[in-house]
């Protein structure tokens, strides 16, 4: 029997997500070892016909990375669909929008002009064009979309690996079910449907009776490396996030930021997050209330850090230069059974 | 529990059948409304098996409706447009029980509120209604089958406070058979009641009407009279409180003391040595006394700031010596009791506005500016000057000024009218003019006798040559701008009728100061786990249909405390308070809410957001799992924890994320 063929590709993302492939270490050869690795553009010298030329389903699993903002990324995600049995949208990017997707606070304008026009770097303000004429021949570029979307909002999804990066345990347990042929439903979060505090070292010194005076951000004190940071002011999402990461950032005294995305039974991870933290703040004027709340210097990065593309928003709307909320043909996931 | 409910549920015979049933309201609805282009949309919906109207869904013919189709197996589920679920939820779910099923596969679509009284436009109100019931359609579809739920009562019933609508209630309860628990934190039960002299419009003598209620309380068998004490901590809920009662010492037992008051004549103070609280220190007391002499229970109470034996550790106890039956105890501490109850009623009262909030009136400043309350005492027999008119400088007036709304209908204290100031003032210009001979001035804002007999009086006391001057005092002053003023105090007006200021020279300036709610109402409230509104009165459930309930089921209110009142309304409140109690204790049980939240426990990551959060303290947590629990008997489905809980652990019956989002989209797929 022939070895399961895997694809691995990355969209809108920084590269981490590839970098955790990596860090699979010695067991990286094992991976490699069971499975026929047919596409990887950061490592291995495929090109995108040798993928057309696979027949549809021979992929046994395409682990995508990155949100989904170009042509490009569309045209490549659609055909590793097409031709894989099971596609994994791998990472917090990939699943949620990611850190790329709160460019979703801009228009495409805005983001063009900035970085073409009006940055003080620039030059001669010419914008990229699609298609150009050059002696040689015409040239095109990939089209830079309206808006970042999650993959499952491209193409329909079987599972999700969640992480910024994932763990390097989570993509092992992947990897191994996958090669095995243990898979669980599709539609599945590979990582516990639990939320951080609950392997949380600190979780014993979380009082029950939690008032917020104030919020602090890590640069501003010494946290305790015992307490609960929340209990500290330090603003850790951990009790909206998913487990399975191994609490790593609280372990360096760094509150959560909820890359691990939110649990199953969360449709909003941002705004879920909002309203636990907002429950806990001690005054309860309205005045009180704003002057703790506007210690939260940049609400949608804090809580809506890697999702707001997957958020019930997606995006930033109305008419000071946002535009009317309609993301781009959504595709429904594939199991349907987890959120978007 | 959700799942062992659901376990129970009958099979529901394949998926949901919907029945949706439009109701006209008489023209309510329908005259604005097209009931029947609802009806004919609702039949095109998903899972809509039956469609009807009719013209009052509520009437008996209309809720049988809904009974056939279910019992006929037409439809599984229901759906009723109709006014709101304040007004008739109850009714369409018991009518939905009845034909056979959950009561909770019911939700109302309000298209009454929401729609036809808020819509002019005929089209605009149809299309929104439409809008309505495509949202009740999708939700009630996803609703889960759920068994109503019952808790058991305690039959005894706790009483806070004991003026008179305590007194009331206690004694309506008691003689109902209820065991009653009636704690007041005062040395005797009476309340502000017992400090009046005569009471509007009647004239009655206050004592003479309180006191045999009093007697009645203490001789009572169901009544455990509790006085000096006060209630400290409160769990459990409706028909289960658990109730924590702290006894201050008095330093004289209750059992012995007989209230001869010997031991008042024997102490070594032959004169009162502090100010008298009852007479709002108008007179002196002893370090041993008792407030009036009708108080109940009729036992001295040693006050250890003034006596000398607690002061100095000398003192011959002169007291204790003609105690002919021992009944002190200078080592008494405070105790406690804890108590069962099923019930309890708030008849905490009020408290009088303090008038030197107004500086401009001179109380403090001016010895004869007197609260309304103070000259209450004056006036009584049992006063500090036994009723005698007496200044403070030892003269007696001749001209008299009574100042209405000091504190009410006043935005800079309270905006409310305090409901008795007129009468009382009217009371007591009648007994002024009556004691003194003195020419009285009534400076009112608006005269409000909106009760039984309360106009005829005001009439009565209008041609007995009081004068009523229309306009709100400015200003209360002893700089006099003419001789006839020196040595007088000059109550400086605006007379609104002849439309001229006035200056009116007097001895003596009645302040009739308003209600206000008691000073520890907040704490109050927070033990109860009641509710106060923006003015600080606890809020009643519903200021019409449910008067003497609060939001939290099983505490009643009586009198004051939920508003300023008099004393008929008082005492017709804490009867109906009693009532409530009593229809709830007769009953056995108490429903519970069926919107309960509950916690997944799997799914709980024991970041404990939830615990503090609970304003029924009906989530504890387990440290030995370390996972939150809700006790769903004391849950009352507010929603907070649910709202709050970061990792959707925490869910709630009837309001799941996918009910309240399938409303949503039902009322938004159709916009």
């Amino acid at each position: 029997m022939s070895k399961p063929k895997v694809a691995f590709y990355w969209c809108a993302s920084c590269g981490g997500c590839e970098e955790a492939v990596v860090d699979l270490a010695e067991q990286v050869l094992d991976v490699v070892g069971a499975v026929d690795i047919v596409f990887w553009p950061v490592a291995l010298d495929f090109k995108v016909a040798d993928v057309e030329a696979l027949a549809d389903g021979e992929i046994a699993a395409s682990f995508i990375n990155g949100a989904v903002r170009t042509s490009e990324q569309r045209e490549i995600v659609e055909l590793l669909r097409r031709k894989s049995k099971a596609v994994v949208a791998f990472g917090a990017c990939a699943w949620l929008g990611g850190i790329p997707g709160l460019a979703n606070l801009r228009t495409r304008e805005e983001i063009l002009a900035e970085v073409y026009r009006d940055l003080p770097s620039v030059a001669d303000g010419a914008m990229p064009r699609e298609e150009v004429e050059v002696p040689e021949g015409r040239l095109h570029l990939p089209r830079f979309d309206e808006d970042v979307r999650t993959l499952d909002q491209v193409i329909p999804v079987d599972y999700y690996l969640p992480g910024c990066p994932p763990p390097v345990a989570l993509i092992a347990q992947a990897v191994t079910a996958l090669v095995e042929g243990r898979l669980p439903e599709p539609g599945t979060v590979l990582a516990p449907d639990v939320a951080l505090c609950s392997e949380c070292p600190r979780r014993a010194t979380k009082p029950e009776d939690l008032k917020l005076e104030r919020f602090v951000r890590p640069q501003e004190i010494v946290a305790d490396p015992e307490t609960c940071l929340l209990a500290q002011g330090l603003l850790c999402l951990g009790p909206a996030t998913r487990a399975g990461c191994g609490a790593p950032c609280v372990a360096a005294n760094m509150p959560c930021t909820g890359c691990m995305g939110p649990t199953g039974r969360v449709r909003d991870q941002g705004a879920k997050a909002l309203s636990a933290i907002a429950s806990l703040i001690a005054p309860s004027d309205p005045e009180g209330v704003a002057k703790v709340a506007e210690q939260i210097l940049d609400p949608v990065g804090t809580f809506y850090r890697y999702s707001l593309p997957a958020s019930l928003l997606h995006r930033r709307v109305g008419t000071d230069g946002g535009r009317p909320a309609e993301p781009s043909e959504p595709v429904a996931a594939a199991g349907g059974g987890e959120p978007r | 529990m959700a799942e062992e409910l659901t376990a129970r549920a009958p099979s529901l015979n394949g998926g949901p059948r919907i029945g949706v049933y439009v109701c006209h309201c008489g023209l309510n609805i329908a005259g604005t409304v097209d009931v029947q282009a609802v009806v004919e949309f609702a039949r095109t919906l998903p899972n809509v098996t039956v469609a009807r109207e009719y013209r009052f869904m509520c009437s008996d013919p209309g809720q049988e409706l809904i009974e056939q189709d279910l019992r006929e197996g037409l439809v599984n589920r229901v759906v009723v447009a109709s006014c709101s679920p304040l007004m008739h939820e109850a009714t369409f779910r018991r009518a939905t029980a009845e034909g056979g099923t959950s009561p909770y596969l019911f939700q109302m679509a309000s298209i009454r509120e929401l729609v036809s009284w808020v819509t002019a436009d005929p089209e605009d109100a149809t299309e929104k209604a439409k809008a309505h019931v495509a949202a009740a359609v999708r939700r009630v579809a996803l609703h889960e089958y759920l068994e109503p739920r019952e808790a058991p009562v305690h039959p005894d019933v706790l009483v806070v406070g004991g003026g008179i609508a305590g007194i009331h209630a206690a004694l309506t309860l008691a003689d109902a058979g209820k065991h009653v628990y009636l704690v007041e934190r005062e040395s005797t039960i009476g309340g502000h009641m017992a400090m009046f002299d005569k009471t509007f419009p009647t004239l009655d003598c206050a004592a003479c009407i309180l006191t045999p209620k009093m007697s009645a309380v203490r001789a009572h068998p169901n009544i455990t009279l509790w006085t000096y004490s006060d209630v400290v901590e409160v769990s459990g809920y409706t028909g289960d409180f658990t109730v924590r009662v702290r006894h201050r010492p008095r330093y004289v037992r209750e059992d012995l003391c007989t209230g001869c008051l010997a031991c008042i004549d024997a102490c070594v103070h032959k004169q009162g040595k502090v100010p008298d609280e009852f007479n709002l220190g108008l007179s002196k007391r002893k370090p041993v006394y008792i407030p009036f002499p009708q108080a109940t229970p009729p036992v001295v109470v040693v006050d250890p700031e003034s006596c000398i034996w607690f002061k100095t550790g000398k003192c011959p106890q002169t007291c204790v010596e003609a105690c002919e039956r021992d009944a002190f105890d200078f080592t008494q501490t405070e105790t406690f009791d804890e108590v069962k109850v099923g019930a309890i009623i708030l008849a905490t009262g009020f408290r009088t506005f303090d008038p030197r909030r107004i500086p401009e009136y001179g109380y403090g400043r001016y010895p004869n500016v007197y609260t309304s309350l103070e000259v209450e005492r004056l006036l009584n027999a049992a006063g500090p000057t036994a009723g005698e008119i007496v200044l403070r400088d030892g003269s007696r007036p001749t001209a008299i000024g009574i100042i209405h709304c000091v504190g009410s209908r006043d935005v800079r204290f309270h905006a409310y009218c305090s409901r008795v100031c007129c009468m009382y003032s009217l009371k007591l210009a009648h007994m002024l003019r009556e004691r003194t001979g003195a020419e009285i001035y009534n400076f009112y804002i608006d005269i409000r006798a909106p009760g039984k007999g309360y106009e005829e009086f005001y009439d009565k006391i209008l041609r007995e040559g009081v004068h009523l001057i229309r306009g709100r005092v400015a200003e209360v002053t002893d700089e006099a701008a003419t001789p006839e003023e020196e040595g007088h105090l000059v109550i400086r007006a605006e007379d609104t009728l002849l439309g001229m200021a006035r200056r009116i020279p007097v001895d003596m300036v009645v302040l009739a100061v308003g209600l206000e709610p008691q000073p520890d109402t907040e704490d109050v409230r927070r033990l109860f786990n009641i509710s106060c509104g923006g003015e600080g009165f606890f809020t009643e459930r519903h200021p019409k249909l449910a008067p003497v309930s609060t939001f939290t089921d099983g505490v009643f209110l009586a009198g004051a405390c939920q508003g300023p009142k008099d004393i008929p309304d008082t005492v017709a409140q804490a009867g109906a308070a009693a009532a409530e109690a009593l229809a709830m204790i007769d009953r056995g049980a108490v429903a519970l809410e069926a919107n309960t939240a509950h916690i997944d426990e799997e799914r709980c990551s024991g970041c404990k957001t939830c615990v503090g959060l609970c304003p029924f303290s009906a989530i504890t947590f387990d440290e030995e799992r370390q996972k939150a629990r809700v006790n769903e008997v004391v849950c009352k489905g507010c929603g907070i924890c649910v709202a709050a809980c970061p990792s959707g652990a925490a869910q709630q019956h009837l309001f799941t994320d996918e009910q309240i989002l399938a409303e949503i989209e039902g009322v938004l797929a159709y916009v």
